[in-house]
Formats: C-alpha cells, sequence, structure tokens
C-alpha cells in the first residue's frame, strides 16, 4: 500500500538513527581505555559490581562497551565465540583484535542501515602488544564507523571532555597506576571524586600468563587512588 | 568467518561443544564401520592432600608392542584450579583435553565468573558420553579430573568410566594398565591429611611400581632426563613441576629403594 505524503529523504533516515543512537550512548556514563608501559588499562564510570563494561575476550584481547547494557553485552558474547572458534579452528595466535573490530563494524554497519533501531553503544576493543609490536586500541561506532585509536580513547556520553584531559596528562612512559590514576582523573574531572566502587578497572598485562586480562578489584584501585 | 549471532530462544548459551556443532564443526567422532583397538596403555593418578590433590602420569605412548612417544603429556590443566589426566586412545583422548579446556574457559569469560568443580566434571562427563561412539569401536578415553574447590576449600578428585560415569573418590584415583599396580601401592601407603609432598612421594612410588609391573607404563628416564609428569593444585592453582623437581622426587624414591626397602 503507498502513503502519498509520506516521502522521508535517505538523509533524513540516517540522520534521525543517528541522533537517536547517539542520544542513547550520551545518558550513559564514560569509559577510557589508555596504554601504558606494560599493557593496556580500561576504566569505566560503573556502579554496578556485577553488570560489567569490561570483559575478557581473548588471551590478549579485552571488550569495553557503553551505552544500553543488553546490546554490547550481546556484542561482548558474540565477540567472545567468534575468538573461541577462530582459535580452535587455526591458532591461538591467530585471533587478533584487528580483525574482531571489523566484525563489530560490520554487524554495527548493517544494522545502522538495515535494522529499525540501530544499536545504541559505542564499544573499544583493545589488544596488548606482542614483543616490538605496540598495542592497539579500536573504537567503533554505532554505525560501524571504526577508529584506530592512538594511546588512548574514550566513549560514552561525556567522551569529548574526557579526551581533553587524557590530551593533556599522557605521557608515554606512564605505570600501569600512573596510567589508573590519569584515566580515574580524566572521567572525574576538576568537579568531583570518584571513589573505588563507582570505578571498574581492568588491565590487559603480558606478566601474568596466557591470559593478559585482569580485573582490580575495589581495595586494590583505592590503594592505587589513595 | 561470520560473528556467530544468535536471536534470544535460539542461542547455545555457555555450551561450547554445542557452539562447535551449530558452527559446522563436529567435536567428537561419530560412528564408523569397523574397529580399532587402541588400548588404554598407560598409568595415570590422583591423590588427595592437605590443602588440594597431587596428579601424576607417565610418559609412554605405545602402538601394540612397540613404544611410540617417550615424552608423552597426559596430565593438563584444564584451568587455574584443576586438571584432567588421560588413558586411553590419545588422539580422541588430546581432542578432548583440549575442547574441555576451551569448555572451561569459555563458560568463564561468558558468565563472569568460573563453573563450580563439581560442574567441571559434569561437563566432562557429558564430554565422555559425546565420545561413546568411539568408545564402542575401541577409541575409548578413561580420564582422572581433579582440583582445588574454591568454594569448599578443599581438593577433590573424580574417576569417570567410558559411558561418561562420574565417581567423586575421597582419596586417590588412578586410570589405564598400570592402574590396578598404582592403586595398590597409594591404597597402601595412603593416610588422611598428608602434605603435598608426602603424597608426591607417594605418587611416584606408585608409578614407579606401575612402570615395574605393566610394559605399557613408562618409568624415569634419568639418561633422557624425562620423567613422569608431577603437578600439585592448591588454593594458589596449578603448579607443574620440572624435570628437575621431578627428578629430585624420583631420587628420594632411589634412596628409599636402595637402602632395603620393597622394590626388588
Amino acid at each position: 500500500m503507498s502513503m502519498p505524503g509520506m516521502y522521508v529523504s535517505p538523509e533524513q533516515v540516517m540522520q534521525d538513527r543517528a541522533d537517536y543512537a547517539r542520544k542513547g550512548i550520551a545518558r550513559g556514563r564514560s569509559l577510557v581505555a589508555l596504554e601504558y608501559s606494560d599493557g593496556v588499562a580500561l576504566v569505566a564510570e560503573n556502579a554496578s559490581a556485577t553488570l560489567r563494561k569490561v570483559s575478557e575476550i581473548y588471551d590478549r584481547i579485552a571488550f569495553g562497551g557503553v551505552g544500553r547494557y543488553n546490546e554490547f553485552d550481546q556484542l561482548r558474547i558474540a565477540g567472545v565465540r567468534h575468538a573461541e572458534l577462530k582459535g580452535f579452528q587455526y591458532s591461538r595466535e591467530n585471533v587478533d583484535a584487528r580483525s574482531l573490530a571489523n566484525q563489530y563494524a560490520q554487524m554495527l554497519g548493517q544494522i545502522f542501515t538495515h535494522e529499525m533501531k540501530p544499536l545504541e553503544v559505542e564499544i573499544v576493543v583493545a589488544e596488548i602488544g606482542h614483543g616490538d609490536t605496540g598495542s592497539e586500541l579500536y573504537r567503533i561506532q554505532y554505525d560501524g564507523t571504526v577508529v584506530d585509536e592512538q594511546n588512548f580513547s574514550c566513549i560514552g556520553g561525556d567522551a569529548e571532555s574526557v579526551l581533553e584531559r587524557l590530551r593533556e596528562g599522557f605521557d608515554s612512559g606512564l605505570d600501569r597506576d600512573g596510567a589508573i590514576r590519569l584515566a580515574v582523573g580524566a572521567l572525574a574531572g576538576a568537579d568531583r571524586e570518584l571513589v573505588a566502587d563507582e570505578l571498574e578497572v581492568a588491565v590487559l598485562e603480558a606478566a601474568i600468563g596466557r591470559r593478559c586480562f585482569q580485573r582490580l578489584d575495589d581495595s586494590a584501585v583505592g590503594a592505587i587512588l589513595s | 568467518m561470520a560473528m556467530p549471532f544468535f536471536v534470544p530462544g535460539d542461542d547455545p548459551g555457555t555450551d561450547f561443544v554445542e557452539l562447535l556443532r551449530r558452527t559446522g564443526h563436529e567435536p567428537f567422532g561419530t560412528e564408523l564401520p569397523g574397529t580399532i583397538d587402541a588400548g588404554h596403555a598407560t598409568t595415570v593418578l590422583a591423590v588427595r592432600c592437605e590443602g588440594g590433590v597431587v596428579v601424576a602420569g607417565d610418559r609412554r605412548a605405545t602402538s601394540g608392542h612397540l613404544i611410540s612417544h617417550r615424552d608423552m603429556q597426559k596430565v593438563f590443566p584444564a584451568d587455574r584450579h584443576s586438571a584432567v589426566a588421560i588413558a586411553g586412545a590419545a588422539g580422541p583422548a588430546v581432542q578432548m583435553v583440549r575442547i574441555f579446556q576451551l569448555q572451561l574457559e569459555y563458560y568463564e569469560k561468558i558468565e563472569g565468573k568460573p563453573l563450580s568443580l563439581e560442574g567441571k566434571a559434569n561437563q566432562l562427563s557429558e564430554m565422555l558420553r559425546g565420545n561413546l561412539p568411539m568408545a564402542m569401536q575401541g577409541m575409548a578415553v578413561v580420564p582422572i579430573f581433579a582440583g582445588y574447590d574454591t568454594g569448599r576449600e578443599t581438593g577433590r578428585l573424580y574417576q569417570f568410566d567410558v559411558t561418561g560415569g562420574r565417581y567423586e573418590e575421597q582419596e586417590y584415583a588412578t586410570s589405564g594398565s598400570g592402574s590396578l599396580h598404582a592403586g595398590t601401592v597409594i591404597k597402601l601407603g595412603y593416610r588422611n591429611g598428608m602434605t603435598s609432598d608426602e603424597a608426591l612421594a607417594l605418587a611416584v612410588r606408585a608409578l614407579w611400581h606401575a612402570a615395574d609391573e605393566d610394559s605399557a607404563t613408562g618409568g624415569p628416564d634419568p639418561l633422557r632426563g624425562i620423567f613422569p609428569i608431577l603437578s600439585v593444585i592448591t588454593e594458589d592453582g596449578f603448579h607443574q613441576l620440572s624435570d628437575e623437581e621431578s627428578g629430585d622426587v624420583f631420587a628420594g624414591l632411589s634412596d628409599e629403594l636402595s637402602g632395603g626397602g620393597s622394590g626388588s
């Protein structure tokens, strides 16, 4: 059945979907991923101790998501499955963040253009480097745009001002604790202070064996911040 | 390779074997005509001790009367707090261990916390049931599963049969062609509340007697520096002794035997 007078231009459709997704993401609190001398730290403002924004994907790969929880958690699970199946079929060394980021981009792009509702999420995929290759950070947006980030990345509602503060404080020689303090300071801003139980912190660090992902509990985070 | 995405209600959840099947991989062999007698030439064992459990196994792999490998690994870490030791047809056994390790890690990542020790034992039981068609054709796998139960704060161990039957033992478990000899030695030497060092000494004595009586079980090979695999699982996780450390435990046994023990 044709509906005269109901024409909406493709530009308008895309614009509306992007606005819708951005509005959903802007409501949530932010997440920072940044490289330091021996690894990558992921720090999120998260009041819940059980509903995670930061997770392990594979031996050297971590995931961070903001926005609508059920949607980014579905992406996280798809990522774990993709990585595990690839490692099973080929070898554990063949699982990398770049290919995973591309898969996420394909999926988000497909949903953005073909489904009624875009996913209201933004995600980062981080991989700790091997030997002389550096760490990798990819930010993937609700529409499938992938950005290969240098040194640090921020996703979520207040990303622009958090990035501004990260740029001011970042130094390539940061150690783990210094990186976490910088990330927490950047998330909090000048007017407020964040304490351990409002934060979710994890690192990718090569020293801890095959599985590089490690969560830091509230007491460890408290000790770093004090 | 496309990203595996399922609609709610049709999602394989935390089951890695089901995920493999849904993406076109068959993890276990299916029924084929004919049989192969692959035997179960091996000795593996687990002994409970204070604060954990010791898991050990010999290194010999045989095909018929020939020795095919001298440094085979039959004891594997299943995850941080558990281990699986295998007896039976090498190909299916190693494949089962690999899928079991992946299943435990996969569950932990999807759920955000590890399976309970009993849950892990039940998973292995399911995999053995999946291998039953192969077992009926002579390619049986008979593992031992042991670990530290972080909830109950104690070592626990399980014995299995080819059909997936799962039997929790309180003191020790053995499997393979040398299991009768090894089991008798442990039975005579076992005491409640042994330290892990005492349990390791008992494990090497059992392995030595099994190798002494069973042609398909390998003993220590000091010329090549190859020793049976010895591991300890405690609250701190799985730890496999280095060849040097294993050599030292066997040196202790050698002193005991040459001092007029029961080894002759």
